[in-house]
């Protein structure tokens, strides 16, 4: 079985992959988010993963309103990022472990998760900014990935429920896949933050202390919101949490805590990064 | 014609003040102008919007609404017409507004105003 190794979760926002092409990392306003990233960079030179399974959302890059999957997996030997529309660099196009997807693919299937297969699918900046924070510097990043979309635009959207059950589905998945590699899992986006209407700029300090403290060890006491009472507790992008919640199940049982990081603001966000390490490659490392 | 409600009861009488939840109704409503902003992926796409405004969102057959939301660059009328943030977005890019700009807009404030307030939440 293939081993999964820990689940690197934070923040997306576009300006982060403006601040990496202009090299902000030091810069005042974003230093005390690149720093969060120090102790990510030292677990994955020693985790040395060979796969990376990404739960991310799709902002109108790829997905548009005229078909508007649930939960998305992507099945390609290669993913293309785009022009998203505002300037973000384009990067060069990321190797898919197809074989990997379908074999995911066919997991959730049999496990009554209907979801949608993209041979095709371009990913954008929610998939980009994470590994390009994970893996500075380079072209190209030391893994091949299997992207999963998650609707977080058109209501009605899936619960935060389902979202974990369905990660949890996806780490079935992996214990089952005939492998030695090595899986580094990632939830993308987040935490508290809104861009529309009058109460563009809302932060949520608590709720967002809530996720970070229960993610690890009680991930099942974020199902308790609805979707919309996360938009309310939230922001309406800060229901980007679901793509945590899903990442978080993908880990199995047991985790811990390695890094966390939580910043107030990068943009409009409230920006967060924690690593959590599964207890079997802690095993593994001891 | 009036189209029939399209979400639960539940979900519909929730109100979460300064927020419009992007439902089956508004994303019914917003569709051409949603259309018009992904089409903004493409470079050559902005290019004919800048020539040609009016063509252009004649082309993508906007609502009066939705036309003077956006020849009024106003992102809270942009979203009343059903117009979708995350396709706004584009739009915007090409007047040359992020997401900070945008913000600074909805709430009333300036764009400095509006920075110092997220600022500040780092704070309380």
């Amino acid at each position: 079985m293939a081993q999964i190794v820990g689940g690197i979760f934070t923040s997306h926002v576009p300006a982060i992959g403006n601040a990496i092409a202009k090299g902000l990392q030091d810069d005042p306003y974003w230093k005390p988010f690149f720093d969060g990233f120090h102790p990510v960079h030292r677990w994955l030179a020693a985790a040395k993963p060979d796969v990376a399974v990404l739960f991310y959302n799709d902002h109108g890059l790829n997905f548009f309103l005229d078909k508007m999957p649930t939960f998305a997996v992507g099945a390609a030997a290669r993913y293309e990022n785009a022009d998203e529309g505002w300037g973000l660099p384009v990067m060069a196009p990321f190797p898919g472990a197809q074989a990997l997807s379908w074999h995911i693919i066919e997991h959730l299937v049999a496990s009554e998760f209907d979801i949608t297969m993209c041979q095709e699918m371009k990913v954008d900046h929610a998939l980009t900014v994470p590994l390009a924070l994970s893996w500075p510097g380079a072209d190209t990043r030391p893994v091949t990935i299997v992207p999963i979309a998650i609707n977080t635009v058109q209501h009605p959207l899936p619960s935060a429920k389902r979202c974990l059950a369905l990660g949890r589905a996806v780490h079935e998945a992996l214990r089952s896949w005939k492998s030695d590699e090595r899986v580094v899992v990632f939830g993308t986006g987040g935490l508290s933050h809104q861009l529309d209407g009058q109460r563009a700029g809302f932060i949520n300090k608590d709720y967002d202390h809530f996720c970070l403290e229960n993610l690890g060890p009680a991930p099942d006491a974020l199902t308790r919101h609805s979707a919309v009472d996360i938009i309310e507790l939230a922001g309406s992008q800060g229901i980007e949490i679901l793509n945590w919640i899903a990442a978080r199940g993908a880990l199995g049982e047991s985790v811990r805590e390695v890094s966390r990081n939580y910043h107030i603001p990068i943009s409009n966000t409230a920006a967060a990064t924690m690593l959590l390490e599964t207890v079997t490659a802690l095993q593994k490392v001891a | 014609m009036t189209m029939p409600a399209l979400v639960p009861a539940r979900e519909a009488a929730r109100v979460i003040p300064g927020t419009s939840l992007f439902d089956g109704e508004a994303a019914s409503r917003g569709y051409a102008l949603n259309a018009m902003c992904y089409s903004f992926n493409d470079a050559q796409n902005r290019e004919s919007f800048k020539a040609d405004e009016e063509a252009y969102c004649k082309r993508y057959g906007l609502t009066r609404e939705q036309r003077d939301a956006v020849a009024s660059r106003n992102v809270l009328a942009m979203i009343a017409a059903g117009g979708n943030i995350y396709y706004l977005a584009k739009l915007a890019g090409i007047f040359g507004l992020n997401v900070q700009d945008v913000g600074a807009q909805q709430t009333g404030l300036t764009v400095e105003e509006f920075k110092r307030r997220l600022l500040a939440k780092a704070e309380n």
